[in-house]
């Protein structure tokens, strides 16, 4: 490997390969959905071969967070995390001659995996439909903030506008405050993942037909339907639900809510009786416990939620987030830190199961990265490579893999095309 | 068995039966992403322990006081949504003959899914080396909540429990000193593990198509929910700094923001990225004084004074309504959507173009709507061909087709409570 990246550590034993070994992925991504998709398939196995821009590159490159808040194309967080497990290589689309590279490595793949703007992907030709008589195996999995059919298909999004349309940001916040939306660009990377499984299931699909098709992800509507599509029954029989309730989730059976401790924030959700009644023996035998008004949950979780969590919170106000959780751990009670992300990163739940990995990215540093979350004893999913520098695989994929002479290279880089 | 499920033949996992042993939110969900693109589920539950999501608030009939009672795990919404394309098998797992049914099903099954708790598959028997006797080359997808393995591996925990403990839950909330909001009004960690769950389940399935290889797959959903969130821990490594809370902040474009609009409690969501945008974005508010102001001028000095750009973006948005807002910026190249709620999303053209939304019809509650399609294949869109099954259902298609069973079996062994 080269100076910008080396081959981490890995869990899986040696010699066992992907799941997906064999599929090939073009990945013509940006920022997090589509990359995050290709780092997923990556993964599990796929060679996926991330293409960027010769001079600009993936916009993550620019968002951070970067070493000391100092900004470097090579040492953006957000890229060298969405981009694990894949080669990169630099390709101007725009260009015929680029156009046409790409068209070229088409027919070795078995997915293009895109999440640019609609306009671009028009006006170069790399839809589905201008697509599928050429590569009819070919499966074209698409990204975008609100999917590519329906009237806004060529509107303007980000991860916060296809959050607002998801139903999601709607209840998030405080009442008396703007609605939130979710933070770390959540929607993107569940768009990502939920892009992934409807690409191999595709992938399913051309076993049997021989066979592509076009995979189509708005990442509105993976949270629309999946996290927020629930309100629905609730919304055609009794009225709109899923309102803001700031720290608490509404609708449920006291207690379920966020509440200050000592050095933090603590979350509690004790919707069974025996597990609230071993909460209420934990904090010792007190008046308000026999008053009838704070036996019935379900009103004190949808009526009076302020009130009932008034008299709980101060047991968590005398307490340390360690005395907390050992305590509820010891009396089986759903309740926890709320952990901040460095706490995360020292949890020993997570540690003893040797989750995070170790990933040298050339310039930046070495830092630990989640892992991949699925265990799967016989074909491992694996971190195999840091994050591509900017065209590092260009000599790889076009000299060795595509047969481009040195001349043409030479030529493609003059022109800003590679 | 072709007869309980009409019109899937054609979809991609048509060939496949799934074996869902999951209850509540997160097991159910991965089974039903494999119902959805044609997986024959078979869902095991019993009488002797209901699936608690069948015992959540009715919205159907009267609340739970009423008289209701019988119909009472069939009138559960999210239920529905959770379980439709699925069969519906009653076995008690408490009795040897339950368990040895359990055994004949997975023995002509592909994949089983559970999110018991650490320990529940093996104490029954079922862990993987017992089941791969049965069926050599099955896939057994386990999903608990923090790990089979580990000092904490006990925790009871939901969504929210999970959420806390990811990191996730630390960043919910405004900047500044208002306390932590904490809680998204969705069980997001459930929802991640499943789509990481089924994601993994046809991968496996995909290698098991080239090597005649099955495997055993564990997803623990507090590590699904932290493998999204790589960049708040590389901030934390390369700044010193954990991240706090930042609101609607991004650091790549002001204005960006959820901004009220004329109507109570409307909002519309805009994000203004790069110095052209913010010049259309002027254009769009008629060019008014302050936006020329030099505190403005760049997207650093918006990012300074961001309190007060937002104040006045929010004093024009209060003026039109978050459609009126969302077209006028859409119509100049600028990110803009109103802050929708159920009711704005089940009547929105696009999203009722693209099957967010599905009706089907329940032998109890009659035409009911139910969250459609996450992701459309061009050519084998999923669907809804069948509600949620009522509990045991799927008994006799089950137990006689599939198992072989005579009638006078199954009668015996429903009298005895093992199919219960």
């Amino acid at each position: 490997m080269s100076a910008e990246s080396s081959e981490t550590t890995s869990t899986a034993p040696a010699g066992i390969e992907g799941a997906l070994r064999g599929v090939r992925v073009i990945e013509w991504g940006n920022l997090v959905s589509a990359p995050f998709c290709g780092k997923v398939l990556g993964e599990l196995g796929a060679d996926v071969i991330k293409i960027e821009h010769p001079v600009s590159g993936d916009e993550g490159r620019y968002l951070g967070p970067f070493p000391d808040n100092v900004p470097h194309p090579e040492k953006s967080g957000l890229f060298l995390f969405a981009n694990l497990n894949k080669r990169g290589i630099t390709l101007d689309v725009g260009t015929d001659s680029g156009r046409r590279i790409l068209e070229r490595m088409l027919e070795t793949a078995d997915v293009l995996l895109e999440n640019q703007p609609l306009s671009q992907i028009e006006g170069t030709g790399f839809t589905y439909e201008s697509l599928k008589h050429r590569y009819p195996q070919l499966v074209v999995t698409s990204i975008s903030p609100y999917g590519r059919t329906g009237p806004y298909r060529a509107y303007q999004g980000t991860d916060l506008t296809a959050n607002a349309m998801s139903g999601l940001s709607f209840g998030t916040g405080h009442p008396h405050r703007e609605p939130l939306t979710t933070p770390v660009h959540q929607a993107s990377y569940l768009a990502g993942v939920g892009a992934a499984f409807a690409t191999v299931i595709a992938l399913l699909g051309r076993d049997m037909t021989g066979r592509g098709q076009s995979v189509d992800v708005a990442e509105a509507q993976v949270i629309g339907t999946l996290l927020t599509g629930y309100h629905l029954p609730t919304y055609i029989y009794r009225g709109v639900a899923g309102f803001r309730s700031g720290n608490r989730m509404r609708l449920g059976l006291f207690p379920n809510c966020v509440l200050p401790c000592r050095d933090g924030y603590i979350c509690i959700d004790a919707p069974q009786m025996a597990q609230y009644q071993r909460f209420l023996d934990l904090l010792g035998e007190q008046e308000w416990m026999e008053n009838p008004r704070y036996r019935d949950r379900r009103a004190m979780s949808d009526q009076y939620p302020e009130e009932a969590e008034s008299l709980i919170a101060p047991w968590f106000m005398e307490r340390t987030k360690q005395e907390i959780l050992e305590a509820c751990l010891a009396n089986r009670i759903p309740c926890v830190p709320v952990y901040t992300f460095e706490e995360t990163l020292r949890d020993p739940q997570l540690n003893a199961r040797d989750y995070f990995q170790e990933v040298s990215s050339g310039q930046a540093g070495t830092f630990q990265v989640p892992g991949p979350p699925y265990r799967l004893a016989k074909t491992a999913a694996r971190l195999v490579r840091a994050a591509p520098s900017l065209g590092q695989h260009n000599q790889e994929v076009f000299g060795q893999e595509l047969g481009l002479d040195s001349e043409t290279m030479d030529r493609l880089r003059t022109d800003r095309i590679i | 068995m072709t007869a309980a499920i009409t019109d899937n033949a054609h979809l991609p996992l048509s060939r496949y039966r799934v074996v869902d042993f999951g209850t509540a939110w997160a097991g159910p969900m991965a089974a039903q992403l494999l119902a959805d693109l044609g997986a024959q589920v078979i869902k095991v539950e019993s009488r002797a322990r209901l699936d608690g999501l069948r015992l959540g608030r009715p919205i159907v009939g009267d609340d739970i006081a009423g008289g209701d009672r019988g119909l009472w795990p069939e009138l559960q919404p999210v239920f529905h949504g959770i379980n439709r394309n699925k069969l519906s098998v009653t076995l008690n797992l408490k009795t040897q003959e339950g368990l040895d049914l359990v055994r004949e099903l997975l023995a002509r099954s592909d994949v089983a899914l559970n999110n018991y708790s650490p320990g529940v598959l093996d104490r029954l028997g079922l862990g993987y080396e017992e089941v791969r006797k049965l069926r050599p080359d099955i896939i057994l997808v386990s999903m608990p909540a923090l790990g089979e393995t580990g000092p904490l591996r006990d925790v009871l925990a939901y969504a929210p429990i999970i959420q806390a403990l990811s990191g996730l839950m630390s960043v919910v909330g405004y900047s500044g000193d208002e306390p932590l909001v904490g809680e998204l009004q969705a069980p997001w960690s459930d929802v991640v593990a499943a789509i990481h769950a089924a994601l993994a389940t046809v991968a496996a399935l995909y290698h098991r198509n080239r090597t005649g290889e099955g495997q055993f797959i564990e997803v623990a959903q507090l590590e699904a929910t932290t493998s999204m969130l790589g960049e708040a821990f590389l901030e934390t490594q390369m700044t010193g700094m954990s991240p706090e809370p930042r609101g609607n902040y991004n650091a790549g474009g002001a204005p960006h923001n959820n901004y009220p609009c004329a109507e109570p409690d409307r909002w519309v969501a805009i994000a203004v990225t790069g110095e052209q945008e913010w010049q259309s974005f002027c254009g769009a508010l008629g060019n008014p004084p302050w936006a020329a102001e030099e505190k403005f001028g760049t997207l650093a000095e918006r990012l300074g004074n961001l309190a007060e750009l937002d104040a006045h973006v929010g004093r024009w948005t209060q003026e039109c309504t978050s459609l009126e807002i969302t077209e006028l910026l859409q119509g100049k190249g600028i990110a803009a959507m109103p802050v929708m709620n159920i009711e704005d999303q089940f009547l929105d053209p696009h999203l009722q173009e693209r099957q967010a939304y599905l009706e089907v019809e329940h032998p109890h509650v009659g035409i009911e709507w139910l969250y459609g399609m996450p992701w459309l294949l061009g050519d084998t869109p999923g669907n809804i061909r069948t509600p949620a099954p009522l509990l045991g259902e799927h008994n006799a298609l089950v137990f006689r087709e599939l198992l072989g069973l005579s009638a006078e079996d199954v009668e015996r062994l429903q009298e005895s409570e093992v199919i219960y």
